[in-house]
């Protein structure tokens, strides 16, 4: 007797907890908002743009010829081109607690408020306590755009490289 | 079943069926408090009315929120503020508690730590409590989100964001845990359902432990004194009350206690009505921006001293040292070594060591305010490190204690 009892309360539990773990999860309305196209034709050298995707912000920034001359290798393997121009395309939330950080177009980096923190103008950590550099969305180039969310050639060869950690 | 007669009264009539008298002798007229105690312990009646107001002010405001990431922000700030009449009252009322129940809460956990009081078989009552001390901190935690202004968003970024764990990366617990990439409506609602139901059904069955923990220890006294409550209790009965040393909890002892709980209550009104600025944060004035993070993020002042233990370490270390804040007074009993039950002023090392960890807590809750940055985060670190260090040597300086 017990042991049926067991039995069958056991079955119970573990799918009322699968569903109630399942009723957790992001509905499939939220994800399927998970794609944003952005037209870069606008950007300005130099000058953030922020815009969104999945509720998070993108920073968009195009960079300018002496920037991209005086990068390391490490700093241009992060970069997007799109029709001969560099852009960092990255999410802007800081990889420590996920404040945003501001851009400081004297000093070309992102500076975290929140405890602190910095990158450079490719997104890498270069001050503590964020412990990796700010994250590269999934990325698709068409013409003058790019479309978040779906794995392009270009993303899929940073992937490869490694880049994206 | 049992037999029953013709009542006599309305007492009789409920004393067959519910046997209110029983009840009564075993929860109130019966219940042994030591005399030698003072108004310190009357932190656990100041918090239990304190809970009541509560729910009371809560349940008015639920009557009004609207747990919607489009008009949360202005159901509280207009409708409630401004169209319910007293809907102001209820929301400083609300607030306000929030805020002062943790001051209470604290003085309850270090009168506890001053006098021994989670030693010698009242350790279940130390945990209860300290579990209650985790749902009072979640439940503070999701009423924060519901305001939905720009802090509580941010707070709720900010602190979602631990549950990946660092450099473990489970980014994948996170959305699951908001139920979307960022916190919005999933977020909102699961919390608005944490606050209201299920954090408070568990704070209420957690209060029932904590009171069936004291049921058999019994209370501490000032002195650490250890007597015999049936011997003192038959003194109380037989008429000896000048000489027994426990008192009835009511109506003997619950007058002490009313009367410790209506000082408090002028403070509480005092600032419901002229300062209740103070538990409330500017910048929660401000509607929700997944775009815009405020310059300068912290909690509340009652998380501050742990929020600043994961500050100034780089981000795994920081988890580390937080989570260690977190569960490291569960502990307490165990690492603290001594034998002796009794007010720290008589236990040699361990009086400093309690002013010790007093200090750093108001200094790590001070810089935990500041903007961390230069001599601010230094002493941020420092303070971290101390409490730390506390923690690593009381075992070794409770063991060689003298008994006292
Ligand atoms: S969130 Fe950016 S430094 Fe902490």
């Amino acid at each position: 007797m017990g042991k049926v009892f067991g039995a069958v309360a056991g079955v119970g539990a573990v799918g009322a907890l699968y569903a109630m773990k399942k009723s957790w999860d992001p509905l499939p309305s939220v994800k399927a908002a998970g794609f944003t196209t952005i037209d870069l034709s606008a950007a300005e050298p130099n000058k953030l743009m922020v815009e969104k995707w999945r509720g998070k912000p993108i920073f968009v920034l195009k960079k300018t010829p002496e920037m991209v001359a005086k990068q390391s290798a490490e700093q241009t393997a992060r970069d997007i081109v799109v029709n001969g121009d560099s852009f960092l395309i990255c999410i802007g939330l800081c990889t420590h607690l996920g404040c945003i950080p501001a851009y400081r177009e004297a000093k070309l980096d992102f500076k975290c408020a929140c405890h602190g923190g910095e990158f450079d103008s490719s997104g890498i950590e270069t001050k503590a306590p964020p412990p990796s550099p700010m994250e590269i969305p999934p990325f698709n180039v068409k013409g003058n755009t790019v479309v978040l969310g779906e794995e392009g050639e270009a993303y899929r060869k940073m992937k490869e490289a490694g880049v994206l950690a | 079943m049992a037999h029953f007669t013709k009542a006599t009264s309305v007492h009789d009539w409920l004393n067959q069926r519910l046997a209110i008298d029983t009840l009564q002798r075993v929860l109130s007229k019966e219940y042994w408090i030591p005399k030698n105690i003072n108004f310190l312990w009357a932190m656990g009646m100041v918090l239990a009315f304190t809970f009541g107001i509560l729910l009371v002010s809560g349940i008015f405001l639920l009557m009004y929120y609207q747990p919607n990431v489009d008009t949360a922000f202005d159901s509280v700030n207009y409708t409630i503020m401004r169209e319910v009449d007293f809907g102001w009252l209820w929301r400083h009322v609300h607030a306000v508690a929030a805020s002062v129940v943790f001051l209470i809460i604290y003085i309850h956990m270090l009168t506890g730590i001053y006098y021994g009081s989670y030693k010698k078989g009242r350790e279940m009552i130390w945990i209860s409590g300290m579990l209650l001390f985790v749902a009072f901190s979640a439940e503070a935690f999701s009423g924060y989100m519901l305001p939905w202004g720009q802090m509580s968003y941010w707070a709720g970024m900010v602190i979602t964001n631990l549950f990946s764990l660092g450099s473990l990366e489970f980014n994948g617990l996170v959305e699951w845990i908001r139920g979307d990439y960022v916190p919005g409506q999933a977020f909102l609602d699961r919390f608005f359902m944490l606050h209201v139901l299920l954090i408070p059904l568990a704070i209420l069955g957690v209060i029932g432990l904590h009171f069936g923990a004291l049921r058999i220890p019994h209370v501490n006294n000032q002195d650490g004194e250890e007597f015999d409550f049936d011997e003192e209790a038959a003194k109380y009965k037989a008429g000896n009350k000048k000489e027994s040393k426990v008192i009835a909890f009511a109506n003997d002892f619950l007058s002490k206690d009313m009367f410790v709980v209506s000082i408090y209550l002028i403070f509480f009104f005092y600032l419901v009505f002229w300062h209740f600025g103070f538990a409330m944060d500017p910048i929660n004035f401000d509607p929700a921006d997944g775009l815009k993070t405020p310059p300068h993020i912290y909690p509340e002042w009652y998380f501050l001293w742990s929020y600043e233990i994961l500050r100034p370490f780089p981000k795994d270390p920081g988890l580390v040292a937080f989570g260690f804040a977190q569960v490291i007074f569960f502990l307490l009993p165990w690492f603290d070594r001594s034998p002796n039950a009794v007010p720290a002023s008589r236990r040699g090392l361990f009086f400093f060591w309690f002013w010790a960890m007093v200090v750093d807590l108001i200094i790590l809750t001070a810089m935990g305010k500041l903007p961390p940055v230069g001599v601010y985060s230094l002493i941020g670190e420092v303070a971290a490190y101390g409490f730390i260090a506390l923690w690593v040597i009381l075992p070794f300086i409770t063991r060689n204690e003298k008994r006292v």
